[in-house]
């Protein structure tokens, strides 16, 4: 379900690198030979037996990171990002594979749309992307997609992200129809009714700037609903972007009682609170809102213990002269491939909140189990899905940096301590740092 | 011929500091607020002379853009920039670029590449004189922005208080109605606790934002909660912004009956403010608006002073580099 360019494959050899695969359980320095886009050996001075080789000392060589929410607005606004583009910002950000959110100009409802964009991405993908498929028709929350139809012909999963899936009744239907599909459905939790027109957190910023508020509770009694309708179904669900405390407290009981509940956290919202937002900078507009302290402390310690699985960037790339009006004028998103590792590395890593082996897992296997994608791994004979990472490298995040077509970072101008070296996905260098 | 000096980096003169603006009261230090209620105050008496015009900012230009309807802000900023002579242009929303589509990006070029000294800017959403203070070279003054700020609403009733009871430190004053909506709420909140004044907000739950309290007022749901204030400051109840299906009280007949400010709801000699403009009978019993207690036309004579001391506190102070005159010394 994963598709990408046909390219001949890499032989390589990454000298002296630190290889951590916790999945694997390796943590040592070795060599490692790729032949044709596979691994072949891991040893300690193994010979270039001819192949190009990598200087990996002092840095780490992991698992490559799966994004499991990117928007590559393809088709309709490729002004904003193309196939192309978005797979050259995850190559550049670490990625060996990325999903496609579905809320497309069309919307991604039907096959044909569907096939149109893998043809695209067999052209031009730089790394393996998969599309999700949206659940209801157009997004609108009234009618299921031909989800069995779609799944044949090749959606990841199935969400209406973006929106809610405002109907209890359609997101059981959806829930059911799912087992038939064998897909993924995930969701992004809004009760509209209590969000309105909300755009910033509700609480003290908001009420001091004066910002209709989105509280945490119109997130939280979504994640509590579905997760009910998770349970009475037995069937899988993912929460998408999750923001508030009170939807970590509710996954965190549903899946104590067994329900196969997964979730993603962004790395704004793991780094960032609603005080960032008194700066009125439109790159820190997005949806779900930034919120409390206590709520990031809380998303935190979730990725930490494994209640969240994964890292999701929710790249959201918005044309320059959309972001260029007053915040509350703004659409919601910020891109984030390009400096999701560094982000967190600087945030969680260095001051030792979060381990790098666990920073590691939840952007590479934990993404990667919950749509059912082939986890990246350090093992002889796995295909060369790898990220080469400077733990010390500080960078400086600039727009002209930037390979995805938008700019819309929260990171510009930031210093960053940890920088992606080098990328290999299926098996082709995709990504070299000058 | 001279000598080719270059100038080591230590030898130059020090980068200008940043330009200044009026766009949150959040930005002011207490001394900022003292000082501008000061110049307004110097401004008063100039302003009892017969020639009422004051050559202070002669050769200066002052833009106000408008795009939110308004009669006292912008005829009271069009008439102090007069006084101090500056040359001053008005543009409106309707009837201008802004109804074919323009951003606010470009109309704020477009009026920046006349060099205006100021631009005065309303807008009904958040963010919008940060964004016009970013493309353009002029100092930036907030005369509204959405629901965020209106600071110079709160400097002139700063300075309606001062004349009325000598100062501001230590009074309660009583904001009721809707603060949810209003950036004049938000602007008077924080402007009174500078100056060490008690603030109570009154309303209907759904019209108090939650976790205002942090601004550092107290907060009621009680009407009776203004008996113990020095000052009941009435807010316009925003029928504009009151949607249909919102909510959020069930009817300004109820809403009338339960927060409305009537003479039975006041203590004699407690004084009466609203920014205006009023719905009678709503918000404010007719009675209150035109009792003797009532400061409301105070406040619309001070908005003339206050909008004159800040377009000659930004104009003739920090880096630009004007002979700064004493106002009162100016015939």
């Amino acid at each position: 379900m994963l598709f990408v360019k046909d390219a001949p494959k890499e032989n390589l050899l990454v000298r002296g690198a630190r290889l951590l695969d916790p999945v694997e359980g390796v943590d040592s320095v070795l060599d490692v030979r790729i032949d044709g886009g596979t691994i072949a050996e891991l040893g300690a001075s193994l010979p270039a037996n001819g192949h190009r080789v990598l200087e990996g000392a002092g840095l780490v060589l992991a698992p490559a990171f799966v994004d499991p929410h990117v928007h590559l607005r393809t088709p309709g606004r490729e002004d904003e990002e193309t196939i192309a583009s978005g797979t050259q910002a995850a190559a550049a950000g670490g990625y060996c594979a990325i999903l496609a959110m579905p809320n497309t100009e069309p919307v991604v409802d039907s096959a044909a749309v569907l096939r149109a964009l893998l043809e695209q991405a067999h052209e031009e993908a730089e790394v393996p992307v998969g599309f999700l498929a949206a659940i209801s028709k157009g997004q609108s929350g009234a009618e299921l997609t031909e989800m069995a139809e779609l799944a044949d012909a090749g959606a990841a999963g199935f969400t209406d992200d973006g929106r809610p899936v405002a109907s209890p009744g359609l997101m059981r239907r959806a829930l059911q129809y799912g087992q038939v599909a064998g897909r993924t459905i995930a969701v992004h939790c809004e009760e509209p009714t209590l969000s309105c027109d909300g755009q910033v957190h509700e609480g003290t910023v908001a009420a001091e700037l004066g910002f209709a508020g989105y509280p945490s509770v119109a997130e939280s009694v979504m994640v509590e609903r579905d997760l009910a309708l998770a349970a009475y179904e037995e069937r899988p669900l993912h929460l998408l972007h999750l923001s508030a405390h009170e939807s970590v407290e509710a996954l965190r009981a549903a899946r104590a009682a067994g329900v196969a509940a997964t979730a993603e956290v962004t790395p704004h919202h793991l780094c960032l609170t609603d005080e960032a937002v008194r700066s009125l900078d439109p790159n820190l507009k997005m949806n779900p809102p930034l919120r409390a302290e206590e709520d990031r402390a809380a998303l935190v310690e979730a990725l930490r213990e494994g209640t969240i699985e994964a890292i999701a960037t929710d790249h959201a790339p918005h044309a320059r002269h959309e972001k260029e009006v007053p915040f509350e004028a703004a659409p919601f998103g910020v891109t984030g491939l390009e400096t999701a590792f560094g982000v967190l590395c600087t945030n969680l890593v260095q001051p030792g909140l979060v381990s790098l082996s666990t920073l590691i897992e939840r952007m590479s296997a934990g993404p990667a189990r919950i749509y059912g994608v082939e986890p990246p791994r350090i093992a002889v004979g796995a295909t060369a899905n790898l990220v080469l990472l400077d733990t010390e490298g500080s960078w400086r995040v600039e727009e002209d940096g930037f390979r995805s077509r938008s700019v819309n970072s929260w990171l510009l101008g930031e210093t960053l301590r940890g920088r992606v070296r080098a990328t290999l996905a299926a098996g082709r260098l995709v990504y070299e740092a000058a | 011929m001279g000598d080719l000096h270059v100038m080591r980096d230590d030898l130059r003169p020090p980068a200008r500091p940043p330009r200044r603006h009026l766009i949150s009261i959040a930005d002011l230090t207490r001394e900022d607020v003292e000082r501008l209620l000061g110049t307004a105050r110097s401004f008063a008496r100039s302003l009892e002379r017969e020639m009422k015009k004051l050559p202070t900012l002669r050769g200066r230009t002052v833009v106000n853009v408008f795009y939110e309807s308004s009669t006292r802000t912008s005829s009271s900023f069009e008439l102090a920039a007069k006084r101090l002579s500056a040359d001053t242009m008005s543009v409106k929303a309707s009837g201008s670029s802004v109804d074919k589509g323009e951003s606010l990006k470009d109309t704020a070029l477009t009026l920046g590449a006349y060099d205006p000294d100021v631009i005065v800017i309303r807008h009904p959403q958040i963010g919008a004189p940060q964004l016009v203070a970013r493309v353009t070279n002029a100092h930036i003054v907030n005369a509204g922005d959405g629901k965020h700020q209106h600071p110079t609403q709160a400097l002139l009733d700063l300075y309606t208080l001062q004349d009325e009871f000598g100062g501001v430190e230590g009074l309660h004053v009583a904001i009721v109605g809707d603060v949810l909506h209003s950036r004049v709420a938000r602007s008077n909140i924080q402007a009174l606790r500078l100056l060490g004044a008690r603030v109570t907000l009154v309303g209907p739950p759904a019209l108090i934002p939650r976790g205002i309290e942090a601004m550092g007022c107290e907060v009621s749901t009680e009407i009776e909660a203004i008996g113990a204030a020095d000052v009941v400051y009435v807010l316009r109840m925003q029928r504009e912004r009151m949607q249909e299906g919102a909510n959020f009280v069930p009817s300004l007949r109820e809403y009338a009956a339960r927060w409305g400010v009537t003479p039975e709801r006041l203590r004699p000699g407690q004084k009466v403010m609203h920014p205006g403009p009023m719905n009678r009978g709503v918000e404010i019993d007719p009675r209150v608006a035109d009792a003797a207690d009532a400061l409301i036309e105070t406040q619309v004579r001070a908005g003339l002073l206050v909008r004159m001391a800040v377009l000659y506190d930004l104009l003739t102070r920090g880096p630009a580099p004007v002979e700064a005159v004493a106002p009162v010394e100016v015939a």
